[in-house]
């Protein structure tokens, strides 16, 4: 079978069709989801492209399901992934619950929309806590925040290997801005840049006979003693612990003698390296500081920036403190007073960073 | 070649984002960068269509802006609409058509400019009243070369133009039609956009 | 200037609508206006609204509204009823709202056989969100997620879902399927099953075939052709369920 990404080349197209070529070209094997704005397009890509290179598809009758056919395609060895936004996201904590604590490795782009409720169609950076933390366990995802195209196609493609590596539900963190803008990018075979994608392997419907080639397969969610449950949910600690290391990222420009940092991830990261560009050449000490991994957190990272020298930091985004609530668990202790421009649901643009810095320099 | 943003609105059907649309393309395969993003609510119809466009050399920060540098209302509901985007930097152009009441002009704005483009798109054909506005913005900005905006035209309405090689002729036309009209409003000719480059 | 005759429990304010040219909402909306004007219930009348192009009448009556979340509608009007039995409680859903996402509410609340007042509108996908496939979308149709035609044997065969309802709802219940093709007897339907909760018989749901040109990318004749023929000969009209007499 042909390989739908061949090579390397440059494209110029929305987020949305972008996530489409690049679980294409990870090799998911099929995709489930239900119409909500502003991700469809994704959908509309995936069946058109999907049914060149046999992929499948299902219009389930909602989120919910979306999550759990996901799940049940994961547990029976195939590469599923979906796609939401703001309620359908609210709606997906029930099955992504169950993959933190059975261990699937689903992947799931989430486009951020206004919120809370239906709030807009359009854009924001409300759904930070719920992708990070939402379902009624300890958060132990792997979520990436991407800030281009070319992120959503790159990262796109890792979300399938690190899911399937580590086993901790993945998350592309995106919004409705990427979703429906239009720029350039290169898509690319991922053999091309060296890398491998991880083949599935099934937890259910193994090879042998049962009961003489093999054990049955009895997989669970649930305890019936809190000692049980303790014990899982500390080794998951654990396991999540250790490789912090291997999947932590994150971008720092100019912060070496920052004395202001401010701290963005996603779309507004792109305004905030602009205004750093900008108050430097006005002789501002403006450092910028773009957590890639929401979770695992760039902590250390962080911390060692804070250290030293930052004299005040701005947290930006468009949300009223998910971003704030996020990093202040993280860098608990460190004395850096932290300063907000919290615009929720809005988009925020390197005038009003500069704008704000100014005045907190000044 | 510094950022050049455009804000276009109008009505829907009037072919905003399809212009907008082209002129990034355009863009991109001068090997521009270029983000375009319409704006999109709940409604599927009716309401004022605006598209974003930046044109750049540079990688282009936040998808949207505040102010353009050049908003063009074409429909009377547009003008007000995009108000918001006009600020002192921002060249502000219309149709000569519309009749302008107290208040439709956006308070700021460094330049308004009216061409007569719904007249000219009645001389030639009215389906490509937005082909002599993309002509218009082209010779504003001149942030792409017109021969990569034809060529734009030509790969996203080639199919068009294989059934009826009369309308490729007249898109070309429209876009010349557009450049003629800020070219004669302009003063002494030279170029408005000096400023944005 | 004289205005179109409206419904005196329109919303005047929130008019010209939003709906686009075409479409079939603003007329089972003005059926259900004239049937409240009608009835008289203006006051005591709840009307829900759900997620997609029946957000845009969450204004639309001069009567105490509130929007929803996608498919939860149902529920919604089941809280209030229970909560206010004096209350008319109309929900107003697409056909994504009461079949797909909204189907477990729909069915559970025909089961308790609940004193409200459901209509559901049937235009065949999911507007707006841009044309995906719905529960009834006729087999070959094409839709964004159906892009080579809906295929029974991967999807179903579409919701019937005024069949459904009637076999699991109680004595009492009031069931029926009409179309803004035929618009006073939809009226008709709609006003009865507005009655059926005034005389608090039982649970009373109507379906109303509609139209969406928009993403049916179809013109003004082939929208009607599509409606009348294509769907009208899927979609059998008429009361499935009543518990009034035969004449009235």
């Amino acid at each position: 079978m042909e390989k739908p990404v061949t090579g390397t080349r440059k494209v110029f197209m929305t987020g949305n069709e972008t996530v489409a070529w690049a679980a294409l070209a990870a090799e998911a094997d099929i995709m489930f989801g239900y119409p909500i704005t502003p991700q469809n397009e994704i959908m509309h890509y995936w069946t058109r492209l999907g049914a060149k290179y046999e992929r499948g598809f299902l219009q389930t009758e909602d989120e919910i399901s979306a999550g759990f056919t996901v799940c049940g395609a994961i547990i029976a060895g195939k590469k599923a992934f979906t796609a939401t936004a703001g309620p359908g996201n609210t709606l997906m904590q029930e099955p992504f619950s169950m993959a933190e604590a059975m261990r699937l490795p689903t992947v799931a782009i989430i486009q951020q929309r206004g919120g809370p409720s239906s709030g807009t169609v359009i854009y924001s950076q409300q759904e930070v806590t719920l992708t990070t933390y939402g379902g009624n366990g300890e958060g132990h995802r792997i979520v990436y925040s991407t800030a281009s195209h070319q992120e959503i196609y790159d990262y796109t493609i890792k979300a399938f290997n690190t899911a399937w590596k580590y086993r901790f539900p993945t998350f592309v963190l995106g919004d409705g801005y990427q979703a429906k803008m239009r720029e350039p990018l290169e898509i690319y075979d991922p053999a091309e840049k060296n890398i491998e994608m991880i083949k599935p392997s099934p937890m259910v419907g193994l090879p042998g006979q049962i009961g003489i080639e093999r054990e049955p397969q009895h997989l669970c969610n649930i305890y019936s003693m809190e000692e049980e449950l303790y014990d899982v949910v500390l080794q998951m600690q654990a396991e999540y612990e250790r490789i912090i290391p291997e999947l932590v990222e994150y971008e720092c420009r100019e912060c070496d003698d920052a004395e202001i940092l401010v701290i963005s991830h996603g779309v507004v990261s792109r305004s905030t390296d602009d205004a750093v560009m900008a108050l430097r050449s006005q002789g501002i000490k403006a450092g910028a500081f773009r957590p890639i991994t929401l979770r695992p957190f760039p902590t250390q990272k962080l911390r060692e920036i804070l250290r030293s020298g930052v004299k005040k930091m701005l947290v930006a985004e468009s949300a009223y403190g998910q971003l704030v609530r996020l990093l202040q668990q993280e860098v608990y202790g460190e004395t850096v007073p932290i300063e907000t421009l919290l615009m929720p649901g809005v988009g925020i643009i390197d005038a009003d960073i500069i704008s704000k810095v100014k005045s907190l320099v000044e | 070649m510094s950022l050049v943003r455009v804000a276009l609105a109008g009505e829907g059907g009037q072919g905003v984002q399809s212009v907008a649309e082209i002129m990034a393309e355009a863009a991109y395969h001068e090997g521009k960068q270029a983000i375009y993003i319409p704006n999109f609510g709940l409604e599927q119809r009716g309401g004022v269509s605006i598209a974003f466009l930046q044109v750049s050399d540079r990688r282009i920060g936040a998808p949207k802006f505040n102010k353009a540098d050049v908003v063009v209302a074409l429909s009377q509901r547009a003008m007000i609409r995009t108000h918001i985007y006009s600020g002192a930097n921002t060249i502000f152009v219309y149709d000569s058509s519309f009749e302008v009441k107290e208040g439709d002009i956006p308070a700021q704005h460094k330049m308004t400019l009216d061409i007569p483009a719904v007249e000219k798109s009645k001389e030639l054909n009215t389906r490509v009243f937005n082909v002599i506005v993309m002509g218009a913005i082209l010779e504003l900005t001149e942030m792409i070369p017109v021969e990569a905006a034809r060529s734009a035209l030509e790969k996203k309405l080639g199919y068009k133009f294989e059934k009826n090689p009369e309308l490729r002729e007249m898109n070309f036309q429209a876009i010349e039609i557009g450049r003629n009209l800020v070219r004669n409003k302009l003063k002494g000719g030279e170029k408005v956009c000096a400023s944005l480059m | 200037m004289t205005q179109p005759a409206m419904p005196k429990t329109w919303y005047v304010p929130s008019k010209p609508h939003k709906f686009c040219p075409g479409c079939g909402h603003p007329l089972i909306l003005k059926a259900l206006g004239e049937a409240v004007d009608e009835l008289g219930i203006q006051n005591q009348t709840v009307y829900g609204c759900d997620i997609g192009c029946s957000l845009l009448s969450w204004n639309f009556f001069a009567i105490d509204s509130t929007q929803t979340h996608h498919g939860r509608t149902t529920p919604v009007m089941v809280g209030m009823k229970r909560a206010r039995p004096e209350l008319i409680c109309v929900g107003y859903m697409g056909d994504g709202g009461g079949y797909s996402i909204g189907s477990q509410h729909l069915v559970n609340s025909a089961i308790r056989n609940e004193k409200i007042t459901l209509i559901l509108a049937n235009n065949t996908n999911y507007a707006m969100t841009g044309g995906q496939l719905a529960p009834t979308t006729l087999p070959g149709q094409k839709t964004e997620t159906t892009p080579f035609g809906r295929d029974p044997q991967l999807t179903g065969n579409p919701t019937m879902g005024p069949e459904m309802i009637s076999t699991i709802t109680g004595d009492g219940a009031y069931v029926a399927r009409g179309t803004v093709a035929k618009y006073r007897q939809l009226k008709g339907f709609i006003k009865k099953a507005l009655q059926n909760q005034m005389e608090g018989n039982g649970f009373s749901f109507v379906e109303a075939l509609s139209t969406c040109p928009t993403n049916w990318r179809t013109n003004a004749k082939q929208t009607w052709d599509w409606l009348e023929d294509k769907m009208g000969s899927f979609y059998p009209v008429g009361e499935l369920k009543s518990p009034f007499r035969k004449e009235d």
